[in-house]
């Protein structure tokens, strides 16, 4: 039997990054309203970063947000760096890649194990599953921790690394610490291996919707720090173009930012990036794809998640083979010094939930005069909506409770991180 | 004795010092787990919970409509404990109070500067009593550890009085003066184990200042190593904004 009358009000959806709600209003059998509502304080990064010199931009854009502060980091550097003409040495190139890995490990790690899995199982979160899967839990906690720990050898401490800077680290690994990366990638690997034993059983919903897929792009290479702009709808453009892209935009009836391209919305992220990307995975990330039944190209937003789980495969892979580089270079500090201009770059990378940009404008003392961060969350919150929109009318015939699990379920699946939410977006529609 | 009931609460902050609170190992967090029962923490888990004993909160206040939920958070919680710099001394959050509220809502959503809502960003203990604070950015997870095992055991929370400086001599660091470096560990809290200096790094503050900081001294010390008045105030803005006091140039 269908419910023709549903109101749904989730406050504060749990397991998320940040705070945000979900609204539903079904009357007589019609959608009248759907919306994934962002209530988290404004933050108002941009105009803290006013008049800083480049040295404190990083340490300061890299507390936006605790999981992806590795992540703000390297996209400010990098913008930093387009802006003053930097070019990065090839150590700092991988050092780079072992910090993000370590930021993959730690998101991705607590998103699949502790944020997404325990709907599947039907628990209300990690805790009740301490004592029936406890195996689990252990090897969730020790791969999470692994990620906390490659940002603490690379960066200097957990989150909001002490030793990146503009153009070069102030600190290198020693070997012994690169070895200790390498073993535990190793073992996190046959970890992963066990852990996918339990994605396998997990009844993913049978939904799709296809989408406008944007990610970062570089062929032969499954990219996350370096390319060009890459949509599955018209192709590659340069990053300097972020702003062709994500096209913030008004509508009539709500005064804040949404992200748009070629269609009223476009999906960033793990799934985004399988889509665009996956031929360059890893040969055991593509193999874990193919047990884990992900395809390219898949629609089905719910299987975020899976590709999350592909991805820490490739990750361990690119990061053993980048630290074993390093092992056999003579790492060294190297200088940080540059002539300074009034410039203006853009830095885009893939951070765990999708592709981020940082815009900077500097004056000739290399103090920042305008910057601009457009996050993956918000670029991604007018899909999830549009994803709600056509999933909620087929699903009306289940209870209120399952309906709304399997809402907040989606929501969850895209891993929201809205603290990072720079520009907050207010999403409305009525009538969908 | 029955375990004691810890929420964890966020306002306006990145969240990473709750992602660092569970920085532990599987059986570090077992334990913990034995001798505390989570009631609510909703980056984590779905549980909530209207009763609590001790509530650790994260984030600055930085609207005025999240007091009630505060206020409401001190009346149920015996104990109420700060988690992180945000919440202790206000921390980056502070940075924006340097400009109006009209500049900063122009500057990033000009197309409708008044649709958020935002006010002076407040540490917790500017509205509410606290109890004990675990200060950093992010917090330290052993110092999380220590201060809610000693709360548990109903003793003294035991955070440093003493400055950054003492556990960088106790590591044998070169100091950074010495490298041409200017860093605030002579007037900041210790408690991180002096791990930015030791990493290449310099201390800006994250954890504050020590109960009877010698800023004149301080100012001082940077001006002779070549750091102009302005510059020194800038790098007391990034953590420290709270006291407005130590800086001369801005105010």
């Amino acid at each position: 039997m269908s419910n023709n009358n549903v109101k749904i009000n989730v406050n504060h959806i749990t397991r998320v990054e940040g705070h945000g709600n979900i609204t539903i209003d079904v009357s007589n059998g019609e959608l009248k309203e759907c919306k994934l509502h962002v209530v988290e304080a404004p933050r108002f990064f941009e105009a803290m970063l006013k008049g800083r010199h480049y040295n404190d931009v990083g340490l300061i854009v890299c507390r936006i947000c605790g999981i992806c502060s590795a992540g703000h980091m390297l996209a400010s550097l990098k913008a930093s760096e387009d802006a003053f003409g930097i070019t990065i040495s090839d150590q700092e190139r991988k050092l780079r890649m072992l910090l993000n890995c370590g930021e993959f490990f730690e998101s991705h790690v607590l998103h699949v194990y502790f944020l997404a899995v325990p709907d599947f199982v039907g628990a209300k979160s990690v805790l009740p599953l301490v004592n029936t899967h406890k195996d689990t839990v252990i090897q969730a906690l020790k791969l999470k921790k692994l990620g906390h720990d490659i940002g603490n050898i690379i960066g200097g401490r957990l989150i909001h690394s002490i030793s990146m800077n503009v153009k070069a680290v102030s600190k290198v690994p020693t070997k012994k610490e690169l070895e200790e990366i390498i073993s535990r990638l190793k073992d996190a690997k046959k970890e992963i291996a066990i852990g996918a034993n339990i994605l396998k059983t997990l009844k993913i919903p049978d939904f799709e919707r296809e989408t406008e897929y944007i990610s970062l792009y570089k062929p032969g290479e499954y990219t996350f720090l370096e390319g060009s702009i890459f949509s599955s709808d018209s192709g590659e453009t340069s990053y300097k173009n972020y702003r062709e892209t994500t096209n913030e935009y008004l509508v009539d009836h709500s005064t804040a930012k949404r992200a748009k391209h070629k269609r009223n919305s476009y999906m960033v992220g793990a799934l985004a990036r399988f889509n665009n990307n996956n031929q360059w995975l890893s040969d055991d990330a593509k193999q874990m794809a193919h047990d884990l039944g992900l395809k390219a190209p898949c629609y089905n937003p719910y299987m975020i998640t899976v590709a999350q789980f592909v991805e820490l495969v490739h990750m361990a892979d690119d990061s053993i083979k980048t630290a074993e580089e390093l092992l056999n270079m003579n790492l060294e500090v190297e200088d940080r010094t540059f002539p300074l201009k009034a410039v203006t770059g853009v830095g885009a990378i893939e951070v765990p939930r999708g592709i981020l940009f940082h815009e900077y404008s500097y004056n000739d003392k290399g103090h920042l005069e305008k910057a601009n961060c457009i996050i993956p969350t918000g670029q991604n919150l007018e899909n999830i909506e549009n994803d709600m929109r056509k999933l909620t009318p087929t699903i009306l015939d289940k209870t209120k409770e399952e309906i709304t699990l399997m809402l907040e379920m989606l929501v969850r699946a895209y891993d929201p991180c809205i603290s990072c939410s720079t520009h907050l977006l207010d999403v409305k529609f009525i009538n969908a | 004795m029955p375990k004691p009931k810890v929420a964890f609460f966020d306002f306006t902050c990145c969240e990473g010092c709750q992602l660092c609170a569970l920085d532990l190992t599987a059986e570090q967090l077992l334990d913990l787990l034995a001798v505390i029962d989570i009631v609510e923490f909703r980056e984590a888990i779905s549980e909530k919970s209207d009763s609590f004993d001790i509530a650790i909160v994260e984030g600055s206040i930085t609207r005025d409509s999240d007091i009630p939920r505060l206020e409401k958070i001190r009346k149920t919680a015996n104990l109420l404990i700060c988690l992180g710099s945000c919440s202790c001394i206000v921390g980056i959050n502070a940075l924006k109070n340097f400009q109006k509220t009209e500049e900063l809502q122009n500057e990033v959503y000009p197309d409708a500067p008044h649709r958020y809502e935002t006010s002076v960003a407040r540490a917790v203990d500017e509205i509410v009593k606290v109890d004990a604070i675990i200060p950093g950015c992010p917090i330290n997870t052993l110092e999380f550890v220590k201060v809610v095992k000693n709360l548990v055991l109903g003793k003294d929370p035991d955070i440093p009085t003493y400055p950054v400086c003492i556990e960088c001599k106790k590591k044998e660091n070169i100091c950074v003066y010495e490298k041409g470096i200017h860093c605030l560990g002579p007037v900041i809290r210790a408690g991180c184990g002096a791990i930015c200096p030791e990493k290449g790094g310099y201390c800006f503050g994250c954890r504050g200042l020590v109960p009877d900081p010698n800023l004149d001294s301080m100012r001082e010390i940077m001006n002779k190593y070549n750091m102009p008045y302005d510059q020194i105030d800038d790098r007391f803005k990034l953590f420290l904004g709270r006291n407005k006091e130590i800086l001369q140039d801005v105010q």
